[in-house]
């Protein structure tokens, strides 16, 4: 089975993030890039299922600073071709984004395309779903578990509640994965500097990327503060004391 | 150009989502302002049940198909696509939930609409619909107009008061024939399961603890239960923790666990990510622990404490006790 | 005319007698040459390693330490003590009976003769006097042993193994070896006493044990006399060829293994790791030059990853135990002990060399062990690291290098642990905090996940501004450290130390983002890359700014800064504070407003005082601010680990029973009058601050780092305080 996995690289969250002069738009001349932790799940996902039924694992990203390192790592933990997608904008919409990895897909023979359920940016919807619409095969979002049996997928859809549908798939389809069924392995850093020696990134062309319909950000703003929690300060045992007091108030 | 507006009515074994009333709710405040009907979707299920809960609606718009009797993605979109396609409403509401993430964007791809995801609030700004989105962890928002003729918004659960939406009646059922393709059997559905028993039912509890990554490890976890009990509740936790395996899948808050509303609800180490605000802000008193100052978690909490939770957790146990 | 002092060699014996003597002393020779050459065999088994350098040094100082038997006698003065009688007797007992030899075997034949007259009185003298040392270094060691067990010397393992091991082989080993020297030892006075008392010739007055031994026997019959003599004589030699015998197939082979142990020990061990090993195909062997850069490999998870002096050090080992007690992961009771890392790696060596090992430890069938999945894998292809020993094993160590420390034999323990856990870092198989943590350090360069340019957030709320030594020079580099930068609770601490250093005029700044996790515990994870990538980046940072040394608050940056950064080509002077302001009390710069006179205790972190050797100037800075130290019985380079180190601070401890933090607790709290417990180490202040809570003792002690109380005794004094000492004085 040829599974793909397009990993959406996303800001990262521990920097705190800056609204350009504009105020459309993050600051993108500081950020810092990282993977989407949705897709790190779903590249653990694929690698499961190369060690456990044999696969070759493709990842897919688009180019920008980081995501060298990000497909490096991502052949370190076992993906057996790496490809970045050039010509396009790191700041793509993930509609024009799921517009690139469908091109970039044209060439790859694929039978399972696995990547992040969701993403912190994806202010115009879901990588999964728009990949899956744009390339006309089906899609499951929210997707905890995945398993092959000969041609068929099983897959696990996760409703609120713990309440859970399986599913069955034949090739091709797209799965949005929330979770792997193990934590995201670790890729050592001297088997990532190694890969870094050895291996080669793929290129393909972003092609046409078109925006298709879409809406305007007419304001980005950061949420007021104004309405936020009581602090409780002090040391920690009065910060206790005053705690207990609410706590008692309400309980009683 | 149509004013209609269409909420998508998620449905599980016969019940109507909650946050379908949410969307409901804001959908009448909208066809209300645009002039416009409110339509609701149903999408495979018993109609005439279902209608009855859906009052609020002028009318209810009926896709029927075996496929539909569960939820499929593959079947469900293009039910969906077909509805839009007869009727172009002004604006497709769907909850950005399990089942509503596999319909927006294939409607809005496959209608070439746009779309926005993760709103939090949409109004009518003059003749343009603008809609406010939750970003990046909840740190930024975003406000997106909508001056086409056609366009479908994600809504993020939790949003809007349930209780608005909520109206019996009996509105006028309107049967779509379903599309030719939607049933090709590229997506098959095989069993709904419920979430192993046996647990205890974080729903039902008065004070919920709540441990989020700040507990560090699951040699932690003890100091949540010691806490929870001297409350008289359960201890809950946020996705990683559940990811981790240091809780069951039946202790998970928020999108893809459960949501909650107890009286007192208190937070450890949790930063706050929409997901998990979501399946708690409903809590009638939040007290927020996290050495993160800027964590959004204190935006939700009605009291927030940045000392380090092991320094405040043993004593504030200690004093509820006594 | 009075007889020439001398003896008959073989005294009574026929010829064929004779012959049959050096028949059995044939075999029990081939016997012992081919068990040593299966041991020598088995080491070559071991990859190669450079440790000839300074060859005479190297064995000056063997020499040294195994004549004045200093190793053994450190930290345990009773073996010590009976370790070198044992050595000196056997060590003379053996060079006579060379003399013996060379005389009946080679030097007859020549028709020479040395042992007659003088010469022959004064070895007689000297081997009866070391027989009596020998017997009695013998004797101490029975009492020790089977009177006084001390802990050590029980050979229960901290991984029990489900009851699924016996041991009892080691326990026959020990008494075979000390019963059979002492009977050796015995009969051979006897023998000698049964000779003179036949004609009691007065020169044998100088063989002063058996004279007097043979006073009571030369009323016997001579024939009697000449049966016994011969009789003990064949006893006394078959026991002594068959100790030979049975060298290298026991624990007696220390006495070989140990002196060359001792010869190729590496002095730095611990201090400074090795990098990674070179790839199995590459240029190892040194036969050329390598002809493909091959990937090193990733630590160690065969047995022949070990080098020759790894496999060395599994066979020096004589189960002292001193390890075994000595770690602090024992203590806590978890499933390691260093002693059994080494003799489950020995066994299994043995198993896979085919190498015997006479009376060795023997598994149950229901033990897990050595091939936990009752795999198929042979000996060779069978992973040490996970299935020799356990990964739980592995990760239990905290690297405070007491084992290395206490070892007699120059056994390196923690070079193998941390190879072995670079093995299962590269397969993944790390607890999900650890996990967590080294990710955090490869996107953030700390372990906190928080954002690099937070790392100078510290400084806010100080008096004045820390220059940034990344933008103008400065004489002294504060290297400041994760937890020193990040931790609510210690970045107070750092603070205190910045207004030390601004009122002791010290001209200081830090790298603010230019600085990383120095790495020391990152690389004793295993994580040798994540290690590599952040010295690297140190580096550069060091590099580029102007200072005259480095000075840090933390033991662990310490170390790695010391001692493993200049093989990364970064040769600076690298001073713990303490020692900074030892230096600034010393020469005046900085002075005491007022002496505090506490009663304290200091706590040795393992990193300064074991690793470094810093143990003076802690305390010369606490005795210039007038504390009263009391130490506790583990103190200097014999502290105890707080558990934290080898980035045991990242990981689930759940497995630790009872925290060696909360036992150091315990072990101040018995001091007489101490109620402050002083640390110089930021892991330290969290481990220990933590055990005061857990065990709810917050009354009777407090944790305080050494410059919370520097900073008292160095604040100019209140104008009250110094009013009121004024009117105290008038009055």
């Amino acid at each position: 089975m040829n599974i793909v996995v397009p990993i959406k690289l996303v800001p990262d969250l521990v920097e705190e993030l800056e609204i350009d002069d504009d105020g459309t738009d993050l600051d993108r001349d500081f950020l810092s890039l990282r993977i989407n932790e949705f897709c790190d799940h779903a590249l653990e996902e694929a690698l499961q299922l190369k060690d456990a039924h044999g696969a070759t694992v493709t990842v897919l990203a688009l180019d920008g600073d980081e995501t060298d390192k990000v497909l490096y790592t991502a052949l370190a933990k076992g993906a057996d071709r790496a490809i970045k997608i050039t010509g396009i904008d790191g700041a793509a919409t993930s509609r024009q984004t799921a517009n690139a990895v469908a091109n970039a897909l044209e060439g790859i023979d694929y039978d399972l395309v696995l990547t992040g359920v969701q993403a912190a940016d994806d202010r115009d919807g879901q990588l999964p779903v728009l990949l899956a619409s744009r390339l006309g095969i089906p899609h499951v979002s929210v997707v905890s578990e995945v398993a092959i049996d000969g041609d068929a997928i099983h897959i696990k859809k996760e409703y609120a509640g713990g309440v859970t549908a399986t599913l069955r798939a034949k090739p091709r389809v797209v799965l949005g994965v929330q979770a792997a069924r193990e934590t995201p392995r670790y890729a050592p850093v001297s088997r990532v500097r190694q890969i870094m020696k050895e291996a080669e990134l793929d290129e393909v062309e972003a092609g046409d990327v078109g925006a298709g319909a879409t809406s305007s950000v007419r304001r980005m703003f950061t949420p007021d503060k104004g309405e936020g929690a009581e602090m409780i300060e002090g040391d920690a045992d009065a910060i206790a004391a005053k705690l207990a007091e609410i706590l008692n108030a309400k309980r009683s | 150009m149509s004013q209609d507006i269409f909420v998508v009515a998620e449905h599980l074994r016969g019940t109507l989502a909650d946050v379908t009333f949410e969307l409901l709710g804001k959908g009448r405040e909208l066809a209300d302002a645009t002039g416009g009907a409110l339509v609701a979707v149903l999408l495979g299920g018993d109609a005439a049940a279902l209608a009855g809960g859906l009052g609020i609606a002028d009318g209810v718009v009926h896709v029927d198909h075996p496929s539909l009797a569960e939820f499929n993605p593959e079947s469900a979109s293009a039910a969906l696509v077909e509805v839009v396609a007869q009727r172009s409403p002004r604006l497709l509401l769907v909850a950005n939930t399990s089942m509503g993430m596999d319909l927006a964007a294939a409607v809005a791809v496959r209608r070439d609409v746009p779309l926005v995801a993760y709103a939090t609030d949409v109004a009518l700004d003059g003749d343009a619909l603008v809609a406010t989105s939750q970003l990046y962890g909840g740190k930024i928002y975003t406000e997106s107009v909508l001056d086409g003729p056609s366009s479908v918004v994600s809504v993020l659960a939790g949003s809007f008061p349930a209780a608005a939406g909520k109206r019996d009646g009996s509105p006028t059922v309107d049967a779509i024939a379903a599309p030719a393709d939607i049933d090709t059997g590229r997506i098959e559905f095989v069993a709904l399961d419920e979430p192993e028993g046996g647990d205890v039912d974080i729903t039902a509890q008065e004070a919920l603890v709540c441990v989020g990554r700040g507990i560090q490890s699951e040699d932690n976890i003890p100091l949540a239960e010691a806490l929870a009990k001297a409350l008289g509740g359960a201890v809950c936790s946020s996705r990683p923790i559940v990811d981790s395996k240091w809780l069951p899948k039946t202790r998970q808050v928020g999108k893809s666990g459960v949501k909650v509303a107890p009286k007192i609800y208190v937070t450890l180490g949790v930063s706050g990510a929409p997901e998990h605000i979501e399946g708690m802000k409903d809590a009638e008193l939040i007290i927020a622990i996290n050495t993160d100052e800027n964590a959004p978690i204190f935006e939700y909490a009605h009291y927030g404490v940045t000392e380090d939770l092991f320094d405040v957790v043993p004593p504030l146990t200690e004093k509820l006790e006594s | 005319m009075p007889e020439t002092p001398t003896r008959e060699i073989f005294l009574h014996f026929s010829t064929a007698m004779e012959l049959v003597f050096y028949a059995v002393a044939a075999v029990a020779s081939v016997v012992f040459l081919y068990g040593f050459w299966l041991r020598y065999r088995k080491i070559r088994r071991g990859r190669s390693e450079h440790r000839f350098d300074d060859l005479v040094g190297r064995i000056r100082r063997a020499v040294v330490q195994i004549a004045t038997n200093a190793t053994v006698r450190k930290g345990d003065r009773f073996a010590g003590l009976a370790h070198a009688l044992i050595f000196w007797g056997f060590v003379v007992l053996f060079i006579g009976t060379c003399i013996v030899a060379i005389d009946h075997d080679i030097l007859r034949w020549f028709g020479l003769k040395m042992l007659q007259g003088t010469f022959y009185l004064w070895f007689s003298l000297t081997l009866d006097v070391f027989g009596v040392v020998f017997i009695a270094g013998l004797v101490l060691m029975i009492v020790r042993r089977w009177v006084m067990k001390p802990a050590q010397l029980d050979y229960k393992r901290a991984d029990e193994q489900g009851g699924q091991v016996d041991r009892s082989g080691y326990a026959t080993d020990d008494m075979i070896f000390v019963w059979l020297l002492l009977v050796i030892a015995v009969t051979g006075y006897v023998v000698e006493a049964l000779r003179i008392a036949e004609t009691m010739p007065a020169f044998e007055r100088w063989s002063i044990v058996g004279w007097v031994l043979a006073g009571p026997l030369s009323g016997l019959e001579t024939e009697t006399l000449v049966n016994w003599h011969v009789w003990t004589w064949w006893f006394h030699g078959l026991c002594a060829l068959a100790f030979v015998a049975y060298i290298p197939f026991s624990k007696m082979m220390h006495i070989f293994t140990d002196a060359v142990n001792l010869v190729f020990v590496d002095e730095r061990a611990a201090r400074r790791l090795p990098p990674l090993p070179p790839a199995p195909d590459g240029n190892g062997d040194g036969d050329g030059e390598p002809k493909k850069k091959a990937a090193p490999r990733m630590g160690y998870s065969r047995i022949t990853d070990f080098t020759w002096k790894e496999l060395l050090d599994l066979d020096a080992c004589t189960k002292c135990g001193r390890c075994h007690v000595a770690c602090p992961a024992r203590a806590a009771g978890t499933t390691l002990s260093p002693r059994d890392l080494i003799l489950d790696l020995r066994s299994f060596a043995n198993e896979a060399f085919g190498t015997p090992e006479w009376l060795t430890q023997r598994f149950g069938r229901e033990s897990k062990w050595p091939l936990r999945d009752g795999g198929t894998a042979t000996a060779l292809d069978t992973d040490v690291a996970t299935d020799v020993i356990r990964p739980e094993t592995l990760w239990s160590c905290t690297t405070c290098m007491a084992c290395v420390a206490a070892c007699p034999v120059g056994i390196e323990h923690l070079t193998g642990i941390v190879q072995m856990r670079r093995h299962l870092v590269d397969g993944g198989t790390l607890d999900d905090n650890l996990q967590g943590a080294l990710m955090n350090l490869g996107d953030y360069g700390n372990s906190f996940g928080e954002s690099p340019k937070k790392r100078g957030r510290w400084t806010k709320g100080l008096s004045f501004k820390v220059k940034n030594a990344k933008k103008e020079p400065v004489d002294t580099l504060w290297f400041v450290g994760d937890f020193a930068s990040f931790d609510p609770r210690i970045q107070g601490l750092s603070r205190t130390v910045a207004e030390v250093f601004h009122t002791a005029g010290i001209d200081f700044g830090i790298l603010y983002d230019g600085e990383k996790n120095a790495g020391n515990d990152v690389r004793r994870v295993g994580e040798e890359g994540l290690f590599e990538m952040l010295a690297e980046e140190n580096i550069a940072a060091l590099d580029a700014a102007t200072f005259e040394q480095i000075v840090t608050t933390d033991p662990h940056t310490l170390n790695t800064l010391r001692n493993e950064y200049p093989d990364l080509g970064a040769d600076y002077r690298v001073l713990h504070y303490t020692g900074l302001l030892a230096e600034r009390f010393a020469s005046g710069a900085l002075s005491v407003s007022r002496r505090l006179g506490h009663r304290v205790t200091y706590h040795d972190p393992c990193y300064l005082a074991r690793y470094n050797g810093e143990i003076d100037a802690p305390r010369d800075v606490m005795r210039a601010i007038g504390l009263d130290v009391v130490e506790m019985p583990r103190c200097g380079a014999n502290t105890f680990c707080c558990g934290a180190g080898g980035g045991r601070i990242w990981m689930d401890t759940s497995n630790e029973q009872k925290r060696t933090s909360e036992q150091r607790i315990e072990e101040a709290l018995e001091l007489d009058g101490v109620r402050v417990f002083v640390t110089t180490c930021p892991k330290d202040y969290t481990m220990y601050t933590d055990a005061v809570k857990t065990l709810g003792c917050g009354d009777r002690i407090v944790v305080k780092d050494l410059i919370e109380l520097v900073a008292e005794a160095i604040e100019p004094e209140s104008v009250e305080a110094a009013a009121s000492d004024e009117a105290g004085a008038a009055g």
